[in-house]
């Protein structure tokens, strides 16, 4: 098993049409993603690499059956591509696109919420299982399938942490980019009780970074119901403060959001919190053969 | 994206809430008009600087005739203010804003924020006003008065209400503080700012509230729809190879160290530069070249690297993953041409098309330090550093 998506996912892609859509959907077409239908208001009709296209997200799932949602639209109208994906009951949102408005989020999230429908990013290189779904930007090859879970507010130094695994023979059960941004969708917290819930999940690695506090609210979280071994990396020990880090939601505000602060939260909490970022892989490797 | 005390008291005028009067002013002679527009007494003369502090700085100052209002603007204008949000090296003052003093019986703070884990705008206000809101916070948290605003239904009246009493305001004040909450919320919502911050909100002898200071940061994803906001930045307040960047849509922020970092993805550029730390040696600046890097944006990114004269070693860490590590390596090597390279570079590649790119590398004939790994990479960097002395 695997959390979120599967070989049974149907993904319908919205901004399929535009240069990064139609790029990422032939990709995803060869790892093996069911790509079942694309959107592009007024391209209805289409098709493209062999995809049926239609006008709106409810044309597409009435005819296609899609399940999940992959978004590569423009920032200024991406929150409404989120908000009509929701709204045809779509029940998992990925959306790839850096750069909305953070109240277009705040308003998105009330909907979804409503809806429960789960949302990944915005921001966020996607999510995969490998082997058996990959919805995103990520280079599927340097995944493997396997039983560490991983959730990431960051994309290349996901596949900086994949990669550590993945010539270790560790393989992955999924990979989540919970996205960059200030309001996200799904966040750690829901990924931990998914993650601990996925029988073929056996470690976490959680990839945390300044600004907010998701890792804090993780921290509890995991003290409390996570049994399953935790081992965290959180960037932006040097960051200043005051400065956002090229995410959104990366910054240090009013002396809250350090990354010292989160390491050891998430310390007393029981986590493994590792330093060294290119120590990851070797951390998990012993960490599995120890037990 | 950060905009100056006189631009943000203009645009919360538009939305009802009462400030001094007053404007802004760029010569002692102009500074002298605005004060004799005034016409009362005292006058106050602020630097506009985008930093805090200004008070404590010297950046201040109360006087009463246009005469002396000319005269401390002479000393403001062109002074560098230090204050502990500038640094060290502080802020050249460019421009004063010139108004009316205030009669000042309370000063309050009222501010709206983001609240990310409630994932909507809280208003928070505190009659501990003066001093920042971090402070109070730490210090005496239960003298702020919180309240969420839910985005769907909008800022209510009663929450208004609320925070006035909870404030432990009397009817008068509270009727009055409901149209500056409301003001402030309206700037807030319809301007895609992330903070909205007055502070001190000033209480004054005849019972009403006047914005004695204030400040605004936008959300920049939002300021595509906002372009009168976009037009307030302003260059000075930037360092100008982060302003260099930013024509090229990289990510650049200037630090201390001395190791140059170019890396690709924000997550991935933070690691590299605690990676360095680890192994005990301080990055010269953040640089992300994107997650989606080009050939052109590497080769812009070194560009304004190697202008740094602080860097005494490059770091390029890249994980190429879609893009591929053969277009990256040509992006450097091109890059390296075109500069003049007197310092070590250590490069380190991984991902997509790893071995054509170490090639393209190795091939270019130019002085790199391959590295595998991001390990490797941050040792060498350190080695040489070392060698370099």
């Amino acid at each position: 098993m695997s959390i979120l998506v599967d070989e049974n996912t149907k993904v319908v892609v919205q901004g399929i049409t535009g240069n990064e859509g139609l790029f990422h959907t032939k990709q995803m077409k060869e790892y093996g993603t069911k790509v079942v239908a694309g959107v592009t208001p007024g391209k209805g009709g289409q098709k493209i690499e062999g995809i049926p296209v239609f006008n709106t997200v409810a044309d597409a799932v009435k005819n296609s059956g899609a399940n999940a949602s992959a978004i590569f639209v423009p920032p200024a109208f991406a929150g409404d591509a989120i908000l009509e994906a929701a709204d045809a009951d779509i029940s998992v949102i990925v959306c790839l696109t850096e750069g909305i408005p953070t109240l277009d989020m705040v308003m998105a999230r009330k909907y979804l919420k409503e809806k429960g429908t789960k949302l990944v990013g915005p921001n966020t290189p996607g999510i995969i299982s490998p082997g058996k779904c990959k919805i995103g930007v990520m280079a599927g090859y340097i995944h493997k399938q396997g039983a560490v879970g991983i959730m990431s507010r960051s994309g290349t130094l996901t596949y900086e942490v994949v990669d550590q695994l993945t010539k270790k023979g560790i393989g992955q059960s999924t990979c989540v980019g919970i996205g960059g941004d200030q309001i996200i969708g799904l966040n750690y917290v829901d990924l931990l009780e998914l993650f601990q819930k996925d029988p073929d999940t056996e470690a976490l690695i959680m990839i945390g970074e300044i600004g907010g506090t998701a890792e804090e609210e993780a921290a509890q979280f995991i003290e409390k119901h996570v049994k399953k071994p935790v081992i965290a990396f959180i960037a932006g020990l040097t960051a200043p403060p005051g400065r956002r880090m090229g995410h959104a939601g990366a910054i240090i505000s009013g002396g809250k959001g350090t990354a010292t602060e989160k390491m050891e939260t998430l310390e007393k909490a029981g986590v493994r919190v590792v330093k060294n970022p290119a120590l990851v892989g070797n951390e998990l490797s012993g960490l599995l053969k120890r037990a | 994206m950060k905009i100056h005390e006189y631009q943000a008291k203009e645009i919360l005028k538009g939305y009802g809430v009462p400030v001094p009067k007053g404007r802004v002013a760029e010569t002692p002679e102009e500074a002298r008009k605005v004060a004799e527009e005034i016409g009362s007494k005292p006058i106050v003369v602020k630097a506009q600087i985008h930093a805090g502090g200004r008070g404590k700085g010297g950046g201040v100052r109360v006087v009463k005739s246009p005469e002396e209002a000319e005269k401390a603007a002479k000393e403001i204008l062109g002074m560098t203010l230090v204050t502990h949000q500038t640094g060290p090296t502080g802020r050249i003052v460019r421009r004063v804003l010139v108004e009316e003093g205030a009669d000042i019986k309370e000063e309050l703070y009222l501010g709206i924020v983001m609240d990310r884990s409630r994932e909507c705008p809280v208003i928070m206000a505190s009659r501990e006003g003066g001093v920042e809101i971090e402070k109070i916070a730490a210090e005496s948290p239960e003298k702020i008065v919180k309240e969420w605003v839910e985005p769907y239904v909008g800022l209510r009246p009663f929450q208004a209400n609320k925070v006035g009493y909870e404030l432990g305001l009397d009817p008068a004040q509270v009727g009055k503080l409901r149209s500056v909450v409301s003001g402030l919320y309206k700037t807030f919502y319809e301007k895609d700012c992330l903070l909205a911050e007055i502070n001190p909100l000033v209480l004054t002898g005849g019972g009403d509230f006047i914005a004695l200071d204030a400040k605004i940061n936008f959300d920049d994803n939002g300021l595509f729809r906002h372009k009168e906001i976009a037009a307030l930045r302003d260059l000075n307040e930037e360092a100008p190879l982060e302003i260099e960047a930013s024509k090229y849509n990289l990510n650049y922020i200037k630090l201390d160290g001395s190791v140059g970092c170019m890396v690709n993805g924000a997550g991935l550029a933070m690691a590299t530069m605690d990676i360095i730390k680890v192994f005990g040696a301080e990055p010269a600046n953040f640089l992300d070249v994107g997650g989606g890097a080009t050939t052109e944006m590497v080769k812009n990114g070194f560009k304004i690297l190697m202008s740094d004269p602080a860097v005494k070693v490059v770091f390029i860490n890249i994980f190429g993953g879609i893009l591929r590590c053969d277009t990256l390596a040509r992006g450097v090597t091109e890059a390296v041409k075109e500069v003049k390279v007197n310092v070590p570079i250590v490069v380190r590649l991984e991902g997509t098309n790893v071995e054509e790119g170490r090639r393209i590398l190795k091939d270019s004939g130019l002085n790199f330090a391959v590295a595998s790994g991001m390990q490797e990479g941050a040792q060498k960097v350190v080695e040489a550093l070392k060698t370099k002395g």
